[in-house]
């Protein structure tokens, strides 16, 4: 089983791999470099400071970003979750306001916050916090009803029923809705970074961009690829054992 | 109108009253925001000069493309897919973390490759959503119960037949989830990309407001946008529901 994922792994790479140097050998070197050119070219760019420094720049907005995202958005959901009337008001909105393409909002963010990290991590936030709060809203709400009458019935206190038999209970939902949140909060760090900055790795990007640099372009999606790829990854497999046991226990 | 949703129109009301109200007394500046109702007034205006005509067209035309695009390619796709287990599994990595990356740094490389105009965003706007159209195929094709399948093959139909005659129809309500998705992704990709570099275009004249100062036109487009969005996510969220819940009555 471990072997067969292995391989599997490996020939996604390979395929990956393949076809870049295909779209590479079509549209030629100044549209798209080769994975080897970028692969040196990205090595290059680990070995410099200037990379570091934007890449620790990005990294700090995220943090924030992700703590407002996650705290928030668990705060509303369950704030929601627990009356069933606000949730069905809240539900809807909720799925509106997810789907609206914040990036439209640059301007206003722009004009509110100004330019640096406050903008960048209401924008990431901003993005991260609505799947977080609709993921934990459905948790609350499909919990087998029989749990919420056992911790009446042992007179558990709210603040106790919350953190010992609702939060365990939407554990599952909840952790999808982080990941979920997650992918969703960086990228609406990087958007923002893009519009709303003058360090961090999506301003690298955009300069890249208006100076055309191709090789710097693809090394840093490379690397935005690798670092979201892995942590998306370790999250869905903590995702996947949590809804396992789940159903198992059901 | 149920009870919840007359709250939420309460709720929505008060909001632009509020938001009405904070920017007239004076506690928004008129430089970070103008109130709504000068929002609708300029945008009635622009429309009825027939001044913004023309890149709401152009914009219009390009995410119907990159929709129609996505929804027709992720389909094919999902369903050339589903039908090979091995390269699921090993395509699937891909797909869980694909909106992790901020795809539309691509859109540089192809306006350099077909230049500046309508091609790039609309295969931008395609990338985007391609994607959320598949995994709903495949989602949806699970679901379809195997004796469908089985059936199909008693009337001895060909793949094309019985995609479009068995799976198309069986998995509809997904399919409809995943066409909301790329309607949603592509719209952002198009109106980011129309920000990032174009000549035309809702996101490129609302980026030029906002370069400009001129916060009338700014909020007015944004209005339009955010108004059509929303209307149209939520008639599609609205059929969605209805064709979940009378598959669900089956």
């Amino acid at each position: 089983m471990m072997k067969h994922r292995a391989i599997d792994y490996v020939l996604l790479v390979v395929g990956l791999l393949v076809v870049w140097q295909i779209c590479h050998e079509l549209v030629g070197e100044y549209a798209l470099t080769s994975p080897l050119a970028t692969f040196a070219y990205a090595a290059k760019e680990l070995g410099d400071a200037h990379f570091w420094n934007n890449a620790g720049a990005s990294a700090l907005a995220l943090l924030y970003a992700l703590i407002i995202a996650m705290v928030g958005g668990l705060a509303i959901g369950l704030a929601l979750g627990l009356n069933r009337l606000a949730g069905d008001v809240a539900d809807p909105m909720l799925i509106t306001l997810f789907s609206v393409p914040k990036v439209t909002l640059y301007p206003v963010i722009l004009l509110v916050f100004g330019l640096g990290l406050s903008a960048k991590v209401a924008f990431g936030a901003l993005h991260g916090i609505f799947p977080v709060a609709i993921f934990t809203l459905n948790g609350i709400r499909k919990i087998n009803p029989i749990y919420v009458k056992a911790s009446r019935s042992l007179n558990l206190s709210r603040s106790r029923t919350i953190f010992t038999v609702l939060l365990p209970a939407a554990l599952p939902e909840i952790v999808s809705g982080l990941r979920v949140g997650f992918a969703a909060t960086i990228l609406g760090t990087l958007i923002g970074e893009m519009f709303a900055a003058t360090e961090g790795l999506g301003f690298m990007l955009i300069k890249a961009i208006d100076e055309n640099n191709v090789e710097l372009l693809m090394s840093l999606t490379l690397f935005l690829f690798l670092v979201a790829a892995t942590a998306n990854g370790i999250l869905l497999a903590i995702d996947h054992r949590l809804h396992r046991r789940s159903a198992a226990a059901a | 109108m149920s009870k919840a949703g007359w709250i939420r129109l309460v709720i929505v009301i008060a909001f632009f009253g509020a938001l009405e109200i904070m920017c007239r007394i004076g506690w928004i500046d008129r430089l970070t925001m103008i109130p709504p109702t000068e929002m609708a007034e300029a945008l009635w205006s622009m429309l009825l000069a027939g001044s913004i005509t023309e890149d709401v067209l152009y914009s219009l035309r390009n995410t119907v493309a990159a929709v129609a695009l996505s929804v027709l390619a992720g389909f094919v796709c999902g369903v050339i897919v589903h039908a090979l287990p091995r390269l699921r599994r090993i395509l699937d990595p891909l797909f869980a973390s694909y909106y992790a990356v901020p795809v539309f740094v691509f859109y540089p490389l192809l306006v350099v490759i077909f230049g500046i105009n309508a091609t790039p965003l609309i295969l931008i706007g395609a990338m985007f959503g391609i994607v959320a159209m598949l995994i709903s195929t495949l989602t949806g094709l699970d679901r379809v119960p195997r004796v469908m399948f089985k059936s199909a093959r008693m009337f001895q139909l060909d793949p094309l037949r019985s995609a479009l005659l068995i799976k198309l129809p069986s998995a509809a309500p997904h399919l409809i989830t995943g066409v909301k998705l790329a309607v949603v992704y592509s719209v952002i990709a198009v109106v980011a990309g129309e920000f990032i570099l174009s000549s035309k275009g809702i996101g490129h004249r609302i980026a030029y407001a906002y370069n400009d100062f001129d916060s009338r036109t700014m909020y007015g487009l944004l209005l339009l946008l955010l108004t059509a969005v929303t209307v149209v996510t939520m008639s599609l969220h609205m059929w969605e529901h209805r064709l979940h819940s009378r598959w669900a009555k089956q």
